[in-house]
C-alpha cells in the first residue's frame, strides 16, 4: 500500500469514529505508532508519519514531539521529505520555540540549492515563521537572491525581504538599492513583490520615502506601469473579469497613495492616471470594484485637485446604489472617513444613506447609522429625525443606545423648537427608554423647566404616556416629576397645544400609586413617585388625606431611601405643616444648564430632591475676588434665580496679548470647578468670548469652549446688526503645521438682520504635539450683503489659547 | 494578511495558515471565537466584519468557509478576489474540488497555498504560473527516493 494511501486510510478511520472518546483512542494509537516510526530513523516512511501527525495536530491534539522530526526531515536530501518537513516547521514551530533556530542552517543551505523548488521551500518557510534572529542571519542571502536569480525565485525573495523588514526594521537599508531596480522587471509576480517591498520601505522610514519620491522618481515609473495595465489589450494570463491583473493594480495604487500623501509634485504627477483609472475601470465585478475602491482611497488621501475629489465621491455614491451589499458597506466606510472634510459632497448622497438604514445586515445598518448622524444639520434635522426615530423602533438591540445618544446629540444641537425637542426626547424614551444613558432624565427635566410655555402641554403628554405604560423607567421618572411639579395644570383641564384630558385628582393619585406599587419600578423611580405625590399635596385640594396615608404607609417600607423620605414627609405633615405650603413644596425655579455633567443646581431650602445633586450654597467666598475682576466674562450658574445672561464681549482691539491676559485670569479659576465637581454641586461655567471682527455691522466672536491636554474647542459666532440679511457667509482659517484643524459644519450661511439671529460654527484644534500651543489664524471672511456686493475680507486675527492648564 | 482559516459548517477546521507568531493556545482561542462569530452570520449578510482590531473577510463556498484576517489598510475587495483565486486553483488542481478533497489531501492544499501566497502577500498573480509550479514540484516528489535530486537550473517560466 502506497504511503499516502496509509495517510488517507488513517484519516478515514479517524473520521469514522462515532464518539469523541473513540476518536481519542484512535488518535492515541496512531500517535504511538508515529513516535515509534520517528525512533526508527531513516526508512523512507518518516515523511508520511509526519504528515499523519500534522493532520492530528489540525484536529487540535498535541503534537510537539514532532518538532525534532521536522528539523531532521528538513535536513534530508530527499525532496518529498524536505517538503513535508518544511510544512511541519511552519505548522509546529514558531519563533517562540527553541527548535526553530535549529533549522536556520538548513534554510541557509537550501537557499543556495541547485533546485529552485528547494530554494522556494526555504524562502517560503522563512517568510512565514522566521524569527528576528533567523532574519538577521539570512538577510544577506536573501539580498543576493533578490539581485541574481530567475524570476521564480526573485518574486519569493522579494516577499521574504518584506517579512525580514517587518521583523527587523534596521535591515531595511540593505534592500533599498535592489528594490529600485526590481521595478523595471516585466514579470508580474516580481513586479508585485517589488511594489510590496517598496511600500514597506516607504512606510517605515520617511527618509526612504523621500528618496523614492525625489531621487528615484518612482511615481512616473509606476504611472507608466499602471497605464500599461489599464490600456493594454486583453491578456489572458492576468485577466480577472476584464481587469488586467487587479492584484498588481491595487498594490500600485496603494504605493502611489503613500508617495502622493502631503506632496504636491507627486500628487500632480498622478492626477491624470487616477482620473483615467477612475473613469475607465469597469466595476461590474468585484475585481473592478476593488481597483476603483483603491483609486478612491488614493484620491482622497493625496493632494488631488477638487475635480478629482468630486469624481471620487461620485464613485462612492454609485457604490451606494450597487446591489452588492459588500460594495455598499465599503462605500459607507469610506464616506465615513471623508464626511468631515467633504461634508457637502457627502450630503448629496444623504437619501441613499438613509435608505441603507433599512438594510438587513447589521454591519451595513451600523455604518448607515454613523453616517446619518454625521450628516444631520440644521437644514435637514426634521426629516432626518423622522427617519432616525423610525430606525430606532426597528433597529437591532446592539445599536439602540448608540442611536438614542446620537438622536439626543443631534436634537441638542439643531432642534428647531423647544416643543419639537421635548417631543423627540419623549418619543425616544417611549421607544427605547431602557437603552438611554442616565443623564437623560435630569437633562430632560431641565429642558422642560426652561420651556415654561409648554408646561401644560408636556404634563398632559407625559400623563398620557404614564397611564399607557409604566415599564420604561426613564419615562416614568420624568412623568412623575412633571406631574408632581405641574399637577395643577393637569387638573385644570385646559391646554392650548394639545387636546386636554379630564383628569381628576383621584386619577392622578391612582397613576402615581400604581407606579409606587408596581414591581417593574426601580427604587429610583419609586422615589420620584413618592416625592411627586408629596408635592401634589400643595397643588390639589380634596385628597390631601389620601396623600397623607400613602406617605405614612411608606414610612415602614423596606427600601431605606423610600422609608427615609416617607418619614420626613410625614414629619412635614405633622410638625411643619406651616412650612409645607407654600415654602417647601412650591414650584421650582427654572434650572440652568451646567457643564459638563448637567447636574442641576437646586435652590437651597428644597428638601431632598430625587437623585439630583444635593444642594449646596454656591461657595461665594471662593469666587468673589476674581469674580469682581472678570464678572463681565464669567457666568455664575446655579444658586441664582436669574437665567443665563450672555456675556458681553470685552471691548477694544482684539490684540492677542490682551486676550491672553484675560484668559489667563480665567485659567486661574479652573481648579474651582474641578473641586466643586467632587461635591457634585454647582459648577462655574466659564464662557469667555473674544471679538475678532467688528465692521460694517458684521461682528464675529470666538467663544472659547473647552480645552484638554491636546485639544481646544472654540465656537465662532457671527451676528449681523445691519438692515439686511447677510447671505453666503463663509469663513476660512489656517493653522500651523503641527496643529490639526477641524471645522464642523456651520449652523447656516445666512445671518438674519437686526441681530435677530446668529451663525455658529464649532472648530476643533488638535495639537498632538503638546510642546507648541495650538493657535489658529483667520485667513478669509466672505459674505454677500444686499444680495449684491460680495465682501471678501482678509482677516489676520490669531487666536492663542491660554497656557494655564485646568 | 495575518491568517487564513478554512472551516466546515459544523465548525471543524480544515486548514489554518498563520502569518503572525502566536502561541498554540492563542491560535486555538482565536479560531474558536472567530468560527463562532462567522457561523452565526446569516446567509445574505455582507462578507466583511470587524473583529477585535482586525478586518475579517469571509466567503462560503459550498460547505466550506474561507476566512481571512487582514489589517486596517488592506483592501477588502481584493482579499475577496484572493480567496476566489485560491478556490480556483484548488478547483483546477483537484478537478471540481469538494471538501473531502481538502480533508484527505490537506498537505497538497497547503502546498498550493504556499505557491500562491508568501508571508501573507500574493506572490504570483498568474493562475497558470502557480499551477505549473505545483505540477513541477509534484513531479519532483514522484521521483523515487534517492540520494540526488534532479538538477534544475533552467528557469521554468519565461519572463513576460
Amino acid at each position: 500500500m502506497s504511503p499516502s494511501v496509509r495517510l488517507q486510510e488513517m484519516i478515514r478511520v479517524i473520521r469514522s469514529a462515532r464518539t469523541q472518546g473513540e476518536e481519542r483512542g484512535i488518535i492515541q494509537r496512531e500517535c504511538a505508532d508515529i513516535r515509534a516510526q520517528f525512533r526508527q530513523g531513516d526508512n523512507g516512511e518518516r515523511s508520511h508519519s509526519l504528515a499523519k501527525l500534522l493532520y492530528v495536530h489540525m484536529l487540535g491534539y498535541p503534537a510537539h514531539f514532532g518538532q525534532m522530526e521536522c528539523v531532521r526531515l528538513i535536513a534530508s536530501p530527499r525532496y518529498n521529505e524536505k517538503r513535508i518537513g518544511y510544512l511541519g516547521a511552519m505548522m509546529l514551530l514558531d519563533e517562540k520555540q527553541d527548535a526553530s533556530l535549529l533549522i536556520t542552517n538548513s534554510i541557509k543551505n537550501d537557499l543556495s540549492h541547485s533546485s529552485q523548488y528547494v530554494q522556494s521551500l526555504a524562502l517560503c518557510t522563512l517568510a512565514c515563521m522566521g524569527s528576528a534572529e533567523m532574519c538577521r542571519d539570512l538577510a544577506p542571502e536573501i539580498e543576493r537572491l533578490l539581485r541574481a536569480s530567475n524570476s521564480y525565485i526573485k518574486k519569493k525573495a522579494t516577499l521574504c525581504a518584506v517579512h525580514i523588514i517587518r521583523k527587523v526594521p534596521e535591515l531595511a537599508e540593505l534592500f533599498t538599492p535592489s528594490a529600485r531596480t526590481l521595478l523595471s522587471e516585466k514579470n508580474h509576480g516580481v513586479l508585485h513583490g517589488a511594489v510590496v517591498l517598496i511600500t514597506e520601505l516607504c512606510k517605515r522610514n520617511p527618509d526612504t520615502l523621500d528618496q523614492f519620491r525625489k531621487v528615484i522618481q518612482t511615481v512616473p515609473e509606476l504611472v507608466q506601469i499602471m497605464k500599461g495595465l489599464v490600456t493594454s489589450s486583453y491578456s489572458p494570463e492576468h485577466n480577472v473579469a476584464g481587469i488586467s491583473d487587479p492584484f498588481l493594480q491595487v498594490r500600485i495604487l496603494r504605493l502611489l497613495r503613500i508617495l502622493g500623501h502631503n506632496n504636491d509634485t507627486a500628487s500632480d504627477a498622478m492626477n491624470d492616471l487616477l482620473a483615467q483609472v477612475a473613469t475607465n475601470t469597469d466595476s461590474s465585478k468585484t475585481a473592478g470594484s476593488a481597483v476603483l475602491y483603491e483609486t478612491v482611497l488614493t484620491i482622497m488621501d493625496i493632494n488631488s485637485e477638487s475635480g478629482l475629489r468630486v469624481l471620487a465621491v461620485n464613485i462612492l455614491g454609485r457604490f451606494l446604489l450597487n446591489n452588492d451589499r459588500n460594495i455598499r458597506y465599503i462605500s459607507m466606510t469610506s464616506l465615513q472617513k471623508i464626511v468631515q472634510t467633504d461634508h457637502n459632497a457627502v450630503q448629496r448622497h444623504r437619501g441613499t444613506i438613509v435608505d441603507c438604514l433599512k438594510d438587513q445586515d447589521t454591519s451595513v445598518k451600523r455604518r448607515a447609522l454613523e453616517l446619518s448622524l454625521a450628516l444631520v444639520s440644521a437644514v435637514n434635522i426634521r426629516s432626518m429625525m423622522k427617519e432616525l426615530l423610525i430606525f430606532l423602533s426597528f433597529c437591532p438591540p446592539e445599536l439602540r443606545s448608540q442611536t438614542a445618544s446620537g438622536i439626543f446629540n443631534a436634537a441638542e444641537r439643531y432642534s428647531p423648537s423647544k416643543r419639537w425637542h421635548i417631543d423627540t426626547i419623549l418619543h425616544v424614551l417611549t421607544t427605547a427608554g431602557g437603552d438611554v444613558r442616565d443623564e437623560t432624565v435630569p437633562n430632560l427635566i431641565q429642558l422642560i423647566t426652561t420651556a415654561s410655555e409648554l408646561h401644560c402641554y408636556t404634563v398632559h403628554k407625559l400623563y398620557r404616556a404614564l397611564v399607557k405604560d409604566i415599564a420604561q423607567q426613564s419615562l416614568v421618572q420624568v412623568a412623575c416629576w412633571c406631574i408632581g411639579e405641574y399637577g395643577d395644570l393637569l387638573l385644570k383641564g385646559e391646554c392650548e397645544e394639545i387636546e386636554p384630558l379630564q383628569v381628576t385628582e383621584d386619577d392622578v393619585l391612582d397613576a402615581l400609586e400604581t407606579v409606587l406599587q408596581s414591581h417593574m419600578s426601580s427604587p429610583a423611580t419609586r422615589g420620584f413617585a413618592l416625592t411627586a405625590t408629596m408635592k401634589l399635596s400643595t397643588r390639589i385640594t380634596d385628597n390631601v388625606d389620601r396623600i397623607r396615608s400613602i406617605v405614612s404607609i411608606y414610612g415602614s417600607c423596606i427600601d431605606l431611601e423610600l422609608q427615609q423620605r416617607a418619614v420626613e414627609y410625614n414629619a412635614l405633615f405633622k410638625k411643619y405643616d406651616h412650612m409645607r405650603y407654600p415654602a417647601v413644596l412650591e414650584r421650582m425655579p427654572v434650572m440652568d444648564k451646567n457643564s459638563p455633567g448637567y447636574t442641576n443646581g437646586d435652590t437651597p431650602g428644597e428638601i431632598k430632591e430625587p437623585d439630583t445633586s444635593k444642594p449646596k450654597p454656591v461657595e461665594a467666598g471662593l469666587l468673589s475676588e476674581p469674580a469682581s475682576q472678570v464678572c463681565d466674562l464669567l457666568d455664575l450658574l446655579g444658586g441664582t434665580d436669574t437665567p443665563l445672561q450672555p456675556s458681553p464681549a470685552p471691548t477694544s482691539t482684539p490684540t492677542t496679548t490682551s486676550s491672553a491676559d484675560l484668559l489667563d485670569l480665567l485659567g486661574g479659576l479652573e481648579p474651582t470647578p474641578a473641586e466643586m465637581q467632587k461635591h457634585c454641586c454647582v459648577y462655574v461655567h466659564v464662557v469667555p468670548t473674544v471679538s475678532v471682527y467688528e465692521k460694517n455691522g458684521l461682528s464675529l466672536k470666538i467663544q472659547y469652549d473647552k480645552q484638554t491636554e491636546t485639544e481646544v474647542t472654540v465656537s465662532l459666532i457671527a451676528s449681523n446688526s445691519t438692515q439686511n440679511d447677510i447671505t453666503s457667509f463663509t469663513l476660512q482659517a489656517a493653522v500651523p503645521k503641527s496643529v490639526q484643524l477641524q471645522m464642523k459644519a456651520p449652523s447656516g450661511n445666512v445671518i438674519p438682520a437686526h441681530g435677530l439671529g446668529q451663525v455658529t460654527q464649532t472648530v476643533l484644534l488638535n495639537n498632538p504635539n503638546k510642546a507648541s500651543l495650538p493657535c489658529f489664524r483667520f485667513v478669509q471672511l466672505s459674505f454677500l450683503l444686499n444680495l449684491s456686493a460680495l465682501f471678501m475680507h482678509k482677516l489676520d486675527y490669531t487666536f492663542i489659547p491660554p497656557t494655564g492648564q485646568p | 494578511m495575518q491568517f487564513m482559516l478554512l472551516f466546515s459548517r459544523q465548525g471543524k477546521l480544515r486548514l489554518q495558515k498563520w502569518y503572525v507568531p502566536l502561541s498554540d493556545k492563542e491560535k486555538k482561542k482565536i479560531t474558536r471565537e472567530l468560527v463562532q462569530t462567522v457561523l452565526a452570520r446569516k446567509p445574505k449578510m455582507c462578507s466583511f466584519l470587524e473583529w477585535r482590531d482586525l478586518k475579517i473577510v469571509y466567503k462560503r463556498y459550498a460547505s466550506l468557509y474561507f476566512c481571512c484576517a487582514i489589517e486596517d489598510q488592506d483592501n477588502e475587495l481584493i482579499t475577496l478576489e484572493i480567496i476566489h483565486r485560491y478556490v480556483e486553483l484548488l478547483d483546477k488542481y483537484f478537478g471540481s474540488v469538494c471538501e473531502l478533497d481538502i480533508i484527505f489531501n490537506f498537505e497538497k492544499a497547503y502546498f498550493i497555498l504556499d505557491e500562491f501566497l508568501l508571508g501573507g502577500e500574493a506572490q504570483e498573480t498568474s493562475k497558470k504560473n502557480v499551477l505549473k509550479a505545483i505540477e513541477q514540484a509534484d513531479l519532483l516528489q514522484e521521483v523515487r527516493p534517492g540520494p540526488a535530486l534532479a538538477k534544475q537550473n533552467v528557469p521554468l517560466f519565461v519572463t513576460v
